[in-house]
């Protein structure tokens, strides 16, 4: 398999999860905005690290949430909106289309055929509600179409890689920025517990009836935490996530009998989330484990890079 | 025969649109019909997919409707919401130390207020109940009360359901589909959420445990996937995080009640059972019931398990009983009642039962332990021959039926065939009681879809509305 093939594969899961968790993540702030009129938008921006971009277009058009929604959703210039994810997506896999299932082509190439055919239409009939609803259910049928139709090669594991990869940095970046813009002193105890805040924290990786099962008791900040980064069977935890990024890299050493920096990378940062406990994180400060486990993966990403030469 | 109701909307002499509808009516008047009809053809999609659907009892097996739901929300300011939650803490308040008192000492009826054969020869009293002192002294854990209004500051009570009242799930689903369908509308008014109804009930449940136990295991008991209100169970089950169980899931030994597992017996502390009091135990009722646990009383008794609601709860809010709540009110809590009862006539007494013979036609007739809108006569609105079918089966069993005037219920704007038109409303908030009161803003709305009609009830073709609560002014208290 050729070096280009694995980048791509790797790219289009990678893009696919932006899409998908960006979805996730704007559903969740719209419904919390409606519920309580706060400051959402610059929150979600920060998330997304654009607060700067952000604050430029709030003095230009005013800035309310549905000015960010339509930044991260439909602007095609924005490289990391929905519009351009599914774009780079689909560029990737049609470069790989003899790589990959029909099954899989067609689920993707119809969602990026029908995004463009609703971008074509007049911007204030939009339902930009429906619109990112569709994202995401369909993001499901595409990896649910890589699950059960792909060949498990090493194709499988890149784009597998890419997808868990991106996944377990957007979990960390969720929980990174609204736990502090919850709780600015890091202190998961002071303060009250604000049912709705914490859910919507939950809401934005889908878990908040997760929690339920899980705990069975009221919200509370340090278990939110926990749930979001150590649980293991939580599919969109950064422990879960990063233990499938190990796995992935595990299979590709055994199919290229050789192991490099990115293997022992992987290994480390799947074995700190493993073996962490949720009360000596906060000891640490969940800011700079976070900012740990965050500066890891992008380090890891850069490895992946260098080691398969995708680069 | 229409009565002139109170419109929510628009009352007053010039119809002019009132405070806490303002945005309501500046939505509807800027929207287009075409995106009004474009949002409306989406909601029974929604409610599909979702799988939130309601048998009614009486339709073919396994059939499922969805319950009309009309995107035009029903609003309430806050000073008549603070009104109401005072009327509901103390009316759940009141109701709770009744049921308590009528299953123990009954002061109430040494007292001479109410007559003791009016608990002891009801037929929803639970002889096995007797003597248990409940955690908290709770016996309504979930309360439905519903409400009616008629003028600009009037509502009464129209009935307590203190059994296992349903409908929840619509409050929580009505808003989740109000904020997909019509995010634009929140953003111009402040909207109290609702969605933390499911950790309050389980926290409700918990504190109602007899062990001390820190987490101790609550699960929720459904007749089954037949039932109409299955969704419902699911739903609350999931959104709590807790086991859904039938009865055969249940087992009890040496006094315990324990759900079977993979992991071997799990013990059961709290049984939130959605099942009837009559099916709950073939070893102490009804012997011929599938849907319940043997020996399940015994546990109760036992002190081993808790059963929410209560069993026996019937006492309390039977048509009849009902007229006694206010006397009530003075006797257990030295207050005067907030919110108010409807006039009752009481079949059972020869002065009350001559008086509503002769006025049928003008009054609503309802069963005593009737519920769902059914064996009940709404005199305006029936044909001579239906009224005359109706005194027959009064004067057979007077002793089963009670009388009211009829109501002009308030109307509320509604999307009807014709377009926009008002059509009458109710109120169920849900009061859970358990070591406190906790009511989430507002309830569930019901709306009678055809025109003039008085009955509400989903099984009746009534429809249902997001209820709104409009977040205090800044300065006001919360």
């Amino acid at each position: 398999m050729l070096s280009s093939t694995a980048k791509n594969l790797y790219w289009m899961g990678r893009y696919l999860q932006r899409a998908k968790s960006t979805a996730r993540l704007i559903e969740a702030t719209q419904r919390m905005a409606l519920q309580s009129r706060g400051e959402e938008a610059v929150g979600v921006a920060a998330i997304f690290g654009m607060e700067d971009e952000f604050r430029q277009s709030q003095q230009q058009s005013g800035g309310r949430l549905a000015n960010m929604i339509d930044f991260l959703v439909l602007d095609q210039s924005n490289p990391s909106s929905i519009a351009s994810s599914i774009g780079a997506a689909r560029r990737n896999a049609r470069e790989e289309r003899n790589n990959i299932t029909v099954d899989v082509w067609e689920s993707l190439n119809g969602l990026w055929l029908e995004l463009n055919a609703r971008l074509r239409r007049d911007r204030a009939l939009l339902d930009r509600g429906a619109l990112i609803e569709m994202v995401r259910t369909q993001a499901v049928m595409i990896f649910g179409a890589a699950q059960v139709t792909l060949l498990r090669d090493e194709a499988y594991n890149f784009l597998q890689l890419g997808a868990f990869l991106e996944r377990a940095d957007n979990t960390a970046r969720i929980l990174d920025v609204k736990f502090h813009v919850l709780r600015p002193d890091g202190n998961p105890h002071a303060g009250g517990l604000d049912y709705f805040a914490w859910s919507e924290v939950l809401a934005c990786i889908g878990a908040v009836r997760t929690y339920r099962r899980i705990y069975r008791s009221a919200l509370h900040p340090m278990k939110v935490a926990e749930l979001m980064m150590l649980r293991r069977d939580v599919p969109r935890s950064v422990h879960h996530c990063l233990w499938m990024v190990d796995c992935s890299m595990g299979e590709l050493a055994d199919v290229y009998g050789t192991r490099g920096e990115a293997d022992r990378l992987a290994g480390e940062l799947h074995a700190r989330l493993r073996y962490a406990r949720i009360d000596k994180v906060f000891d640490q400060g969940l800011k700079s484990f976070l900012g740990g486990v965050r500066s890891d993966i992008a380090t890891l990403s850069d490895e992946i890079g260098r080691q398969f030469l995708l680069d | 025969m229409a009565v002139k109701a109170f419109d929510e909307m628009s009352s007053g002499a010039a119809d002019a649109v009132r405070a806490p509808y303002r945005a309501v009516a500046d939505w509807l008047a800027r929207t287009s019909p075409e995106k009004v009809a474009a949002t409306r053809a989406e909601v029974d999609q929604f409610y599909r997919r979702h799988g939130i659907t309601f048998g009614a009892y009486g339709s073919v097996e396994g059939s499922e409707t969805t319950i009309p739901f009309d995107i035009i929300p029903r609003v309430i300011a806050w000073d008549e919401w603070e009104h109401l939650h005072k009327g509901l803490v103390q009316r759940v308040r009141t109701l709770n130390a009744f049921l308590d008192d009528a299953y123990r000492k009954r002061d109430i009826c040494r007292a001479g207020i109410i007559p003791e054969q009016q608990v002891l020869m009801n037929a929803e009293f639970v002889a096995m109940a007797q003597g248990l002192e409940l955690p908290g002294g709770v016996h309504a854990h979930i309360a439905g009360i519903d409400l009616v209004r008629v003028g600009e500051k009037e509502f009464y009570v129209l009935e307590d359901n203190v059994r296992t009242p349903s409908g929840v799930s619509y409050v929580l689903e009505n808003r989740e589909v109000m904020m997909r369908l019509a995010p634009e509308l929140f953003g111009a008014v402040g909207v109290l959420p609702v969605a933390d109804y499911s950790e309050e009930l389980l926290a409700t449940l918990r504190s109602v445990s007899f062990s001390d136990d820190a987490e101790p295991n609550v699960v929720l008991l459904t007749p089954g996937h037949y039932n109409s209100a299955y969704f419902e169970h699911a739903f609350l089950a999931d959104e709590m995080g807790i086991e859904l169980v039938e009865g055969s899931d249940l087992f009890v030994d040496e006094g315990r009640v324990y759900m079977r597992t993979p992991r071997g017996p799990q013990r059961v502390d709290v049984i939130y059972r959605r099942v009837d009091d009559a099916f709950l135990d073939p070893l102490a009722m009804r012997p011929d019931s599938f849907l319940g646990v043997a020996g399940l009383l015994g546990a109760l008794r036992a002190g081993r398990v808790n059963i929410v609601n209560a069993l026996g709860n019937g006492v309390a809010d039977d048509k009849s009983t009902y007229t006694y709540v206010p006397e009530m009110v003075r006797f257990y809590l030295g207050e005067e009642p907030i919110l108010a009862n409807v006039p009752t006539w009481r079949c059972d007494r020869a002065d009350d039962y001559k008086y509503v013979i002769e006025r049928l036609p003008e009054l609503v007739v309802k069963e005593i332990h009737g519920s769902g809108g059914k064996g009940m006569l709404v005199g305006p609105t029936s044909s001579k021959a239906e009224i005359e079918e109706f005194a027959a089966i009064l004067k057979a069993r007077p002793d089963n039926y009670i009388a009211q005037p009829t109501l002009a219920l308030s109307t509320c704007p509604t999307f009807v065939s014709q377009g926009v038109a008002p059509r009458h409303v109710d109120l169920r908030p849900f009061v859970l009681s358990g070591r406190k009161i906790t009511i989430i803003p507002g309830g569930l709305t019901r709306v009678a879809l055809k025109e003039g009609s008085l009955v509400v009830n989903s099984s009746q073709g009534g429809g249902t509305k997001d209820t709104w609560v409009l977040a205090p002014r800044p300065g006001a208290s919360p």
